[in-house]
């Protein structure tokens, strides 16, 4: 999978989910509070991301992919 | 000193409509809410009969924050809950600074449980049930939901009685309004309506098999009936003491003067005549009417060759030569099961107000046991001023309640 391509996936399957404009889904907006999520919700996003790239993101490793660049990087460097 | 009870608001989603005044005039008509589902049958069910149940849409409504942890029950709860607390006028202002309880009727959640289990061993992570699902899989799933989202906090219990549920509800809450230890509870009763829910039961064979015409398929009392068809959705009523009501200014629709409940103490399915006699029994004495005033009996009869039979029996035991009219809505809704003892309560309410007795559907014909009572076969009109309405539940559960008119 290219990069464009992991790009277009995240965004579809991420404004499908969490009812999100794709708009909203910048490189440097902080996932977090453009998805609106609690702490109920960020478990569905990793479940998602499993699901939709089957790249399991550890609890550990969370507090680093903060933007949606970040999570872009971290799907491509674990395909 | 006891407090007297009243209802003050309603709510119903079922197939025979999402709203009193369908519903009503579905009562009235005599419309079946039965359908044959090809899902059902392409599936294997023995008899795929079955209450066609709209979808809710809870987008206009609620967020995804809170819509993922909501079950089909619970959505159909929900919906309930909000013609009931508008009927009630009971605003969301009101209840963030009173305490208002919930105790709602509830005793599966099969599809939401199947569906976060087949995730995660599909998955081989249980990452993958995603958050909403213990919340889901949970009976006591619909309380949590409504206790939640409406911010009740008084009482907050889920009854698991099987198919009187709904009515132990009522009786529940009943009690303690009666005692002094709620002021107002919105109670209830909810059935997922889903084939998941009822693959083992279908697999006893207690469905009725009438494929060729699925309205004639639940007669209950009939001499022909074989088996009850299965049925959902949600019904709420608000309760509360009569101060309270006055109090805040609600309109009192009916007052609930008693409830009575027995065990069978006996087999797990099949019911006896002692255990739904005592149920009656308790209840009549609890509500300290003459049996006389009681203008129309709502049964429990599911439609199944021995159920029907044992509570006609009780029903003939206790009324002796007092013909009080009997119908059972099942004929029109199948069996609703954890929601039935509370949508019986409004379906019985809408006849009372609305003075007419709604046609068992598909009484033809009784048996031996059936003509021991008053079946009323076709709709007609009737003035009563007071009810009874029966649930028996699986392990000879049995609650009864007394509804008078204000």
């Amino acid at each position: 999978m290219t990069r464009e391509e992991i790009i277009k996936e995240v965004k579809s399957v991420l404004t499908e989910e969490f009812e999100v404009s794709e708009s909203a889904i910048q490189d440097d907006a902080v996932i977090y509070s453009t998805l609106g999520l609690d702490s109920l919700s960020l478990v569905d996003l990793v479940a998602l991301i499993q699901y939709t790239f089957k790249v399991k993101i550890p609890a550990n490793e969370l507090p680093s992919i903060k933007t949606f660049k970040d999570l872009y990087d971290y799907i491509e460097s674990h395909m | 000193m006891e407090k007297r009870v009243v209802i003050t608001g309603m709510g119903i989603w079922s197939c025979l409509g999402t709203s009193l005044d369908e519903v009503r005039q579905s009562l009235y008509d005599g419309r079946s809410g039965i359908i044959l589902s090809q899902e059902r049958k392409e599936a294997g069910f023995y008899s795929p009969l079955c209450a066609n149940v709209p979808k809710p849409d809870l987008k206009p409504y609620l967020g995804r924050d809170v819509r993922k942890l909501i079950p089909e029950e619970a959505q159909y709860a929900y919906m309930a809950t909000l013609q009931a607390l508008a009927q009630g006028k009971l605003e969301q202002d009101y209840i963030d600074s009173h305490e208002i309880g919930v105790i709602y009727g509830n005793d599966s959640v099969a599809e939401a449980t199947m569906t976060a289990l087949d995730k995660f061993r599909q998955a081989g992570s249980t990452a993958a049930c995603g958050s909403g699902a213990i919340f889901q899989s949970m009976n006591s799933t619909v309380t949590m939901n409504l206790a939640t989202l409406f911010h009740l906090k008084g009482i907050n219990l889920t009854a698991s009685a099987a198919c009187a549920s709904g009515s132990q509800a009522v009786g529940l809450a009943y009690l303690l309004i009666k005692n002094g230890l709620q002021d107002c509870i919105i109670c209830g009763g909810a059935q997922e309506a889903n084939m998941y829910s009822v693959a083992s039961f279908d697999g006893l064979m207690a469905f009725a098999s009438r494929e060729d015409d699925p309205t004639k398929a639940s007669r209950p009392f009939d001499r022909d009936r074989n088996g009850l068809v299965p049925g959902g959705g949600a019904a709420t009523l608000i309760v509360e003491s009569w101060e309270h009501a006055v109090q805040r200014g609600a309109t009192i629709l009916a007052e609930v003067v008693g409830w009575g409940f027995s065990g069978n103490g006996d087999h797990i399915s099949t019911p006896n005549v002692a255990g739904p006699a005592r149920s009656l029994e308790l209840c009549l004495k609890n509500s300290g009417v003459n049996l006389r005033e009681i203008g129309y009996i709502n049964a429990h009869a599911t439609s199944t060759k021995v159920g029907d039979g044992r509570e006609a029996l009780a029903i003939a035991q206790i009324f002796g030569d007092y013909r009080v009219p009997v119908t059972s809505t099942k004929g029109q809704t199948g069996h609703e099961m954890w929601m039935a003892g509370a949508s019986e309560l409004i379906y019985s309410l809408l006849m009372m107000k609305g003075g007419f007795i709604a046609g068992n559907l598909n009484f033809e014909n009784p048996d031996e046991d059936t003509a021991k009572i008053n079946v009323v076969p076709e709709t007609r009109e009737a003035h009563f001023d007071m009810f009874l309405s029966n649930s028996f539940g699986f392990g000879g559960t049995n609650s009864t309640l007394i509804v008078r008119n204000i």
